[in-house]
C-alpha cells in the first residue's frame, strides 16, 4: 500500500515528537519540575500514529493513563500538553487534570484515563452516538494488556458486537501490566483469539513498524467505518521506560531494555524504510529531528513561565451550571 | 388536571423529549425489551414500564444492551460527550455497585478534568428504594451515597407531578443527572398537566407551611411525613415539610429560613444513618443556624444495617408515621 508523502512526513514528525516529548518530560520529572504519577509512551509510538493516521478530528479516540502518544498522534497541542504536565491553568486543562486526564473534546480526544480499562466502554458511547447519526465516524478506544483483562473491556466489547457500534479496539502489548507479565496475567496463550472470540476480526502488526501498525488500523478502521461493526487491532510492542516514571523495573530480563531499544525503535524502523525506498531522504528525516527539537525546547520553555493556578480556581468547572441556593 | 402515575408522568416526558430532541435517546437493559427473542421488540419497556412506547416510535433510538452496567453508564457518557442526550436505564439503584467507577470516575469528573471543556448531558435514571420485599440488593436508596460526589447533580422525586418537571429539566441539563425513582411511589398519582413544563434543581418544593417544626424529608418518605404532619395537625402542632427535590444541588436556604422560623428540625431518610442526608442536614443546621435551635435536631432513618426481606422485617426497618411522629413530639417535649 503506497502512502502519500505528506502523511509520511507527519508520521515520522509525530512519532519524533511523542519520542521526544516524552524523553524531556522524563528528564523534567526527575529534575523535580513535573508533579505526580506520570507514564510514558516511548517506545510505542507507532501505535498511536500508525493509527490515528486513518482518523479525522471528528472521529473520537479514548486513551489510557499512558496517554501522552495516543494524545499527540490525534492532535493535541504540544505547548498546551506541556503546560498542564507542568500543573499550569494555562494547560490544556487548566492544570486540574494532568498527565492521566489530558484531553482535547474539540479534536475528538476523549481524554487519557486514569483508570485501567475506564475508556472502552466510554468509545462504545462515542461509536453510538455515529451509528444513531449515520455520520460514518469512528471510535478507537486504546488499551494495553493489562486493561483488557478488566470486565469493562469485556462488556464494552461485547456490546459494541450486540449493537454494531463502529468501535475500533486497539490492544497494545506492552508485555506488562504494571509490574506483572502478560505470561502470568492473561489467562490464555492466545490474546488475539480471546479477543475475536467476541466476535470481531482482530489485526495482528509489529508495533515497531509504523507500515504494519498503518496497514492493520487501516483495514480495522475501514471495516467499522463501513458499518461492519467493531473491529480490533492488536500491536505488540514494548515500552523503554517503567510503568510509571522511577519504576525501578524488577521485572526485567538483563539485556532487555537495550534489546527494545537497539531493535525495537519504531523511529530506526521508519528511517530504514526510507532508507530503503528513498521515499524521503535523510536530510527531510534531520530537518524535521531539528524542528521537533526546538518544538519541545520551547514548550519547556513556556510551560516554566506559564500562569500558575490560583486558589479560587479550585472549584470552577465542577458543573456547567449549579443552582444550589446556598 | 388529569391524573398520572409517576410512572406514566416520567414516561411522558420521555416521549416529549425525544418528540422534542433527536439527539435524546433511552438505553438500558429491557428499555425496549425482548430484542433477539420471539416475542415482540418493545412489548416490555422497561422492567416498570418507565420506557413504554419508545422502542415503537423510535426504534433507532430506544437501545436494549446486555446486563453490562459499566458499559450501559460509559456508553451514556461516551455518547454526551460527542454531543448526544442520553438517557440510560440501571434497573436498581444497587446495581450502580457494579457501574460505580463509570459514574464517580468517569462521568462526574470529565469536565473538571478536562479543563471545563467538555460537557457530558448524560442522565442515568434508576429505580429506587424499599418497601417491596426485595431485600438487600434490590432495596437502597443509594442517592444519599450519590449526592457526596462533585460533578453529579442527583434528583430525587417525591410525587407525579415534580418527577415529570424534574425529568425534563435533567435531560436538558448540560451537566451528568442521577435520578432516582423510588419504586414503591410508581404507581402513586398527581395531577400532572399534558404540557411540558421544567422544575428547576436546587428549588425545594414546601409540602405542608407550618410554625411549630421543620421537617425534610425524601423521595419515599415525604408523602409519609405528609401524613403524619396531617394527622398532627389535628392535635394542634403545625409543621414545615420541605421536600429538597434535589440532594444535590440542596436548597440550603429554604432549609435554613425554615430552621431560623421554627426553631426545630426532624430530618426523615430511608437510607441507613451513618454519612447519609439526615445527618448532612443536621450538621448543615448545627453549623449555620445552632442559635435558632430550642430543641435536639431529630434524624429518623433505617437502622445500620442491609434492608431486611421478611415484611415484618422491612416494616420495622423503614422509617413509619410512628417514628416519624415520635421524633416530631421530640422536638417539641
Amino acid at each position: 500500500m503506497s502512502i502519500p508523502k505528506e502523511t509520511l512526513l507527519h508520521a515520522y514528525r509525530t512519532m519524533k515528537t511523542i519520542r521526544e516529548f516524552e524523553e524531556r518530560v522524563n528528564a523534567e520529572i526527575m529534575n523535580g519540575q513535573i508533579p505526580g504519577f506520570t507514564h510514558l509512551y516511548t517506545g510505542q509510538e507507532a501505535n498511536a500514529v500508525g493509527v490515528c493516521a486513518h482518523l479525522d478530528e471528528s472521529d473520537t479516540i479514548i486513551s489510557t493513563h499512558r496517554g501522552h502518544g495516543h494524545c499527540i498522534a490525534k492532535g493535541a497541542e504540544v505547548s498546551g500538553m506541556m503546560k498542564e504536565l507542568f500543573g499550569s491553568s494555562e494547560g490544556l486543562c487548566k492544570g486540574k487534570g494532568g498527565s492521566m486526564h489530558v484531553a482535547d473534546i474539540d479534536k475528538g480526544i476523549l481524554g487519557a484515563n486514569g483508570i485501567v480499562a475506564g475508556g472502552p466502554p466510554i468509545s462504545v458511547g462515542s461509536a453510538l452516538a455515529a451509528k444513531i447519526r449515520k455520520n460514518g465516524k469512528v471510535a478507537v478506544s486504546f488499551s494495553g494488556d493489562g486493561s483488557v483483562n478488566q470486565g469493562t473491556c469485556f462488556e464494552a466489547m461485547n456490546m459494541a458486537v450486540v449493537l454494531q457500534a463502529p468501535a475500533v479496539f486497539v490492544i497494545e502489548n506492552n508485555y506488562y501490566s504494571e509490574h506483572t507479565s502478560i505470561n502470568y496475567a492473561v489467562g490464555c496463550d492466545d490474546l488475539k483469539a480471546r479477543t475475536e472470540a467476541f466476535g470481531f476480526p482482530v489485526f495482528v502488526a509489529d508495533g515497531a513498524d509504523f507500515f504494519a501498525v498503518h496497514e492493520a488500523a487501516g483495514k480495522a478502521i475501514a471495516h467499522a467505518r463501513a458499518g461492519n461493526g467493531p473491529a480490533g487491532v492488536f500491536a505488540e510492542q514494548g515500552r523503554y521506560h517503567g510503568h510509571f516514571v522511577g519504576d525501578p523495573q524488577a521485572y526485567r530480563a538483563e539485556g532487555e531494555l537495550e534489546d527494545l531499544r537497539e531493535n525495537h525503535c519504531p523511529l530506526k524502523n521508519f528511517r530504514a524504510r526510507m532508507a530503503e525506498t528513498g521515499e524521503l531522504s535523510e536530510a527531510e528525516l534531520d530537518a524535521i529531528d531539528a524542528e521537533v527539537m526546538a518544538e519541545i525546547e520551547q514548550s519547556v520553555t513556556d510551560a516554566k513561565a506559564a500562569a500558575r493556578p490560583t486558589a479560587e480556581q479550585v472549584t470552577e468547572d465542577v458543573y456547567i451550571q449549579y443552582t444550589a441556593t446556598a | 388536571m388529569p391524573e398520572k402515575t409517576m410512572r406514566d408522568a416520567i414516561n411522558e416526558a420521555l416521549h416529549q423529549a425525544m418528540e422534542q430532541d433527536d439527539s435524546v435517546f433511552v438505553i438500558g437493559e429491557d428499555v425496549a425489551g425482548c430484542s433477539g427473542s420471539a416475542g415482540d421488540v418493545g412489548a416490555v419497556g422497561g422492567v416498570f414500564g418507565v420506557t413504554e412506547g419508545i422502542y415503537h416510535r423510535w426504534p433507532d433510538r430506544c437501545i436494549d444492551t446486555p446486563i453490562s452496567e459499566s458499559a450501559i453508564v460509559g456508553a451514556a457518557a461516551g455518547a454526551a460527550l460527542v454531543g448526544m442526550r442520553p438517557v440510560a436505564e440501571i434497573m436498581f439503584a444497587d446495581f450502580i455497585g457494579v457501574c460505580m467507577d463509570q459514574i464517580v470516575n468517569q462521568m462526574a469528573k470529565f469536565r473538571y478534568m478536562f479543563g471545563g471543556k467538555s460537557r457530558c448531558p448524560a442522565v442515568i435514571r434508576f429505580s429506587s428504594g424499599g418497601g417491596f420485599s426485595a431485600a438487600g440488593q434490590h432495596s437502597q436508596a443509594m442517592y444519599q451515597v450519590m449526592t457526596s460526589f462533585p460533578g453529579l447533580k442527583v434528583v430525587v422525586p417525591s410525587n407525579a407531578y415534580d418527577a415529570k418537571g424534574l425529568m425534563l429539566s435533567a435531560i436538558q441539563d448540560d451537566d451528568p443527572v442521577l435520578f432516582f425513582e423510588p419504586k414503591i411511589l410508581y404507581q402513586e398519582t398527581a395531577e400532572v398537566p399534558d404540557e411540558i413544563y421544567t422544575i428547576p434543581f436546587g428549588e425545594a418544593n414546601f409540602v405542608r407551611e407550618g410554625d411549630d417544626v421543620t421537617v425534610v424529608a425524601f423521595g419515599q418518605m415525604v408523602p409519609k411525613a405528609a401524613a403524619v404532619i396531617d394527622a398532627l395537625g389535628e392535635e394542634g402542632i403545625s409543621c414545615d415539610l420541605i421536600d429538597p427535590r434535589t440532594t444535590s444541588p440542596l436548597d440550603e436556604n429554604a432549609i435554613l429560613e425554615s430552621v431560623e422560623a421554627t426553631g426545630r428540625l426532624v430530618i426523615v431518610d430511608e437510607a441507613p444513618p451513618r454519612c447519609g442526608l439526615t445527618a448532612d442536614i443536621a450538621g448543615l443546621a448545627a453549623d449555620k443556624a445552632f442559635s435558632s435551635l430550642k430543641a435536639p435536631i431529630k434524624q429518623v432513618s433505617a437502622p445500620h444495617s442491609p434492608t431486611p426481606f421478611s415484611p415484618e422485617l422491612e416494616a420495622a426497618y423503614l422509617p413509619d408515621a410512628e417514628k416519624i411522629t415520635a421524633a416530631i413530639k421530640a422536638t417539641l417535649a
